[in-house]
């Protein structure tokens, strides 16, 4: 084969293995999502990988223009006949496609398998925390809760949370501000600002309770400081504390999931939340760079 | 004369096996061409750091190997076989402080290194892709730093990596989604540590396998630089290191077409 044929062999621009590639994207989003996605996903991606083929195979008239010369005593064979694609190059796009096929059914699950299982719903299911008796929490002040978020884990998962007890609304309904004790900076333990009453100290089934008198929190690491209602006072934090969603079972009290505040306006039993999916540290949740974290990752959507 | 032939004698009944290889691998000659090589005469122990931090790595290694033999990576059995190993185990203590320390070593010989080649202006051409590989390789070395500290499975590995994971949640669009993939789920957990464990002891050091292979290969190729203050390399003809034979694009071929 001379040299100038090469360049005819270089494919010409071709939309549709973009048109593969997203048919392959909706299969995996397929497999967590829902399988009508799975399906038209496949779809998308086999009729793209068909016109994608048939192109890359007619986009070859290699020896149909001038047969190089030392072709010419070979007898014919069926390839010259009913196509234009001489055996080398047949040979070689075969080899090509065959492996491209084997190495994408090797690198696809595995790439699957890699990445996906992360964003599959609730990768580690939160636990309902009993803290005891409402009976423990004095009106007005913050007691610093200390638990086992998983006690299957064990003490890596201690987890602290600053609770007061606001008292009854004006409905009349219990009232209770849980904040999470995970700087909104980085994640550094954020500590209560104030004398704590050891004295005090009560263990409640294994969770750790003790009184505080404090009217702000702050963060060992980078010096974020926050009121007493977790908003943002100084320092590098970009929202208020996250906090806890609690309820009262039986006349315990018993915190869920975790929650991001924007910002909260008033106080105590009559502060007005502004509640956000759960994010991460770092990561706004109003204001306009809101607008870098568009998509809540799957799992934060507090299903 | 009977001494120089019981010599000769001798000479070719141990070089045989080393004719035999060569002869079916060529691995001699490539070894030779390897480990024998010309260096400018004014090169000093600055030069010798890069070497050093290979055997950094090599000590990393061959700790890290026999660590994996002890420690469980599951989050119920981590902390405990950490504590195994350094209370428990003999010499636990002696090949964990190794791997411990020896992770500081080798990322303090990497920034050594780095600023010799650096100040010596050792990263320009033809070198410039051996400084690439180099910072890829150091980006790599601070992967293992990271995934390793979680290992121990305690107070301080929980919240560095915590902080760790949320200073890439904080990149914009994708963050979030690289500290979900990290952490394998909404919080560090069960999934977070064998993943970790994973990346730690298998992938990433593939990585730098890999990257210090091609590492080498390129030091071997273009030869070490004389230091910026040599007087024998100021007033030299550029040495004829082989990197622009065989271009694709022959240079002086193009320049008459212009």
């Amino acid at each position: 084969m001379s040299e100038p044929q090469d360049s005819h062999q270089v494919p010409t621009p071709s939309l549709w293995p973009i048109g593969f590639a997203i048919g392959v994207a909706c299969i995996l989003v397929g497999l967590v999502v829902s399988v009508p996605v799975l399906v038209v996903g496949a779809l998308i991606a086999l009729v793209f990988g068909f016109l994608w083929v048939r192109d890359v195979l007619k986009g070859h008239p290699v020896t149909s223009a001038e047969p190089a010369p030392e072709e010419a005593p070979r007898a014919a064979t069926v390839g010259d006949v009913d196509a234009s694609v001489d055996r080398a190059t047949f040979l070689s796009l075969a080899t090509i496609g065959i492996g491209g096929l084997i190495g994408a059914g090797l690198t696809l699950p595995v790439l699957g398998f890699a990445v996906l299982p992360s964003f599959d719903g609730e990768g580690v299911a939160t636990k309902d925390v009993n803290l005891g008796p409402i009976t423990n929490f004095p009106e007005g002040e913050y007691v610093i809760a200390t638990f086992l978020d998983d006690p299957d884990q064990g003490e890596v998962s201690r987890r602290t949370a600053f609770i007061r007890n606001n008292g009854p609304t004006d409905a009349g309904v219990p009232s209770f501000t849980a904040i999470y004790s995970r700087c909104v900076h980085l994640g550094c333990p954020v500590q209560p600002n104030g004398p704590i009453d050891e004295e005090a100290k009560k263990e409640v089934n294994g969770v750790e309770l003790r009184p505080v008198l404090a009217a702000s929190f702050g963060c060992p690491c980078h010096g974020g400081l926050y009121n007493s209602e977790g908003n943002r006072q100084a320092g590098p934090p970009v929202r208020s504390l996250d906090r806890f969603e609690f309820s009262i079972v039986n006349g315990d009290l018993v915190l869920g999931r975790t929650f991001s505040v924007g910002n909260v306006e008033g106080t105590g039993a009559n502060a007005r939340i502004a509640k956000y999916y759960k994010a991460y540290p770092g990561v706004h949740v109003d204001g306009v760079e809101r607008f870098l974290y568009p998509i809540p990752t799957p799992g934060s959507t507090g299903n | 004369m009977a001494k120089t032939a019981r010599r000769k004698q001798l000479e070719a009944a141990a070089l045989y096996p080393l004719d035999w290889v060569e002869e079916r691998s060529g691995l001699v000659g490539y070894t030779k061409w390897f480990l024998f090589r010309k260096v400018p005469h004014d090169i000093s122990w600055a030069q010798t750091l890069g070497a050093a931090a290979l055997t950094a790595f090599i000590a990393q290694v061959l700790t890290g190997v026999i660590l994996a033999m002890y420690y469980k990576p599951d989050p119920a059995n981590a902390y405990p076989s950490v504590v195994n190993i350094t209370e428990d185990v003999t010499l636990g203590w002696l090949v964990r402080g190794m791997h411990k320390w020896g992770a500081s070593v080798f990322i303090i010989l990497l920034f050594f290194h780095m600023a010799r080649t650096f100040l010596f202006g050792a990263y320009k051409y033809p070198r410039e892709l051996n400084w690439i590989i180099g910072v890829l390789l150091l980006v790599s070395g601070m992967l293992e730093g990271f995934t390793g500290y979680l290992l121990p499975w305690d107070q301080t590995a929980y919240w560095a990596t915590v902080v760790g994971i949320n200073l890439n949640a904080t990149a914009p669009f994708l963050g979030p989604f690289l500290a979900q993939f990290l952490q394998g789920g909404l919080n560090i957990g069960p999934d977070t540590l064998p993943k970790f464990y994973s990346l730690h002891m298998l992938l990433i050091p593939g990585l730098i396998f890999a990257l210090i292979g091609l590492h080498l290969y390129l030091v071997v190729r273009l030869g070490v630089t004389s230091p910026p203050w040599s007087e024998t390399a100021a007033g030299r003809e550029r040495e004829e290191t082989g990197a622009r034979e065989g271009l694709i694009r022959d240079p002086a071929v193009e320049g008459g077409e212009v």
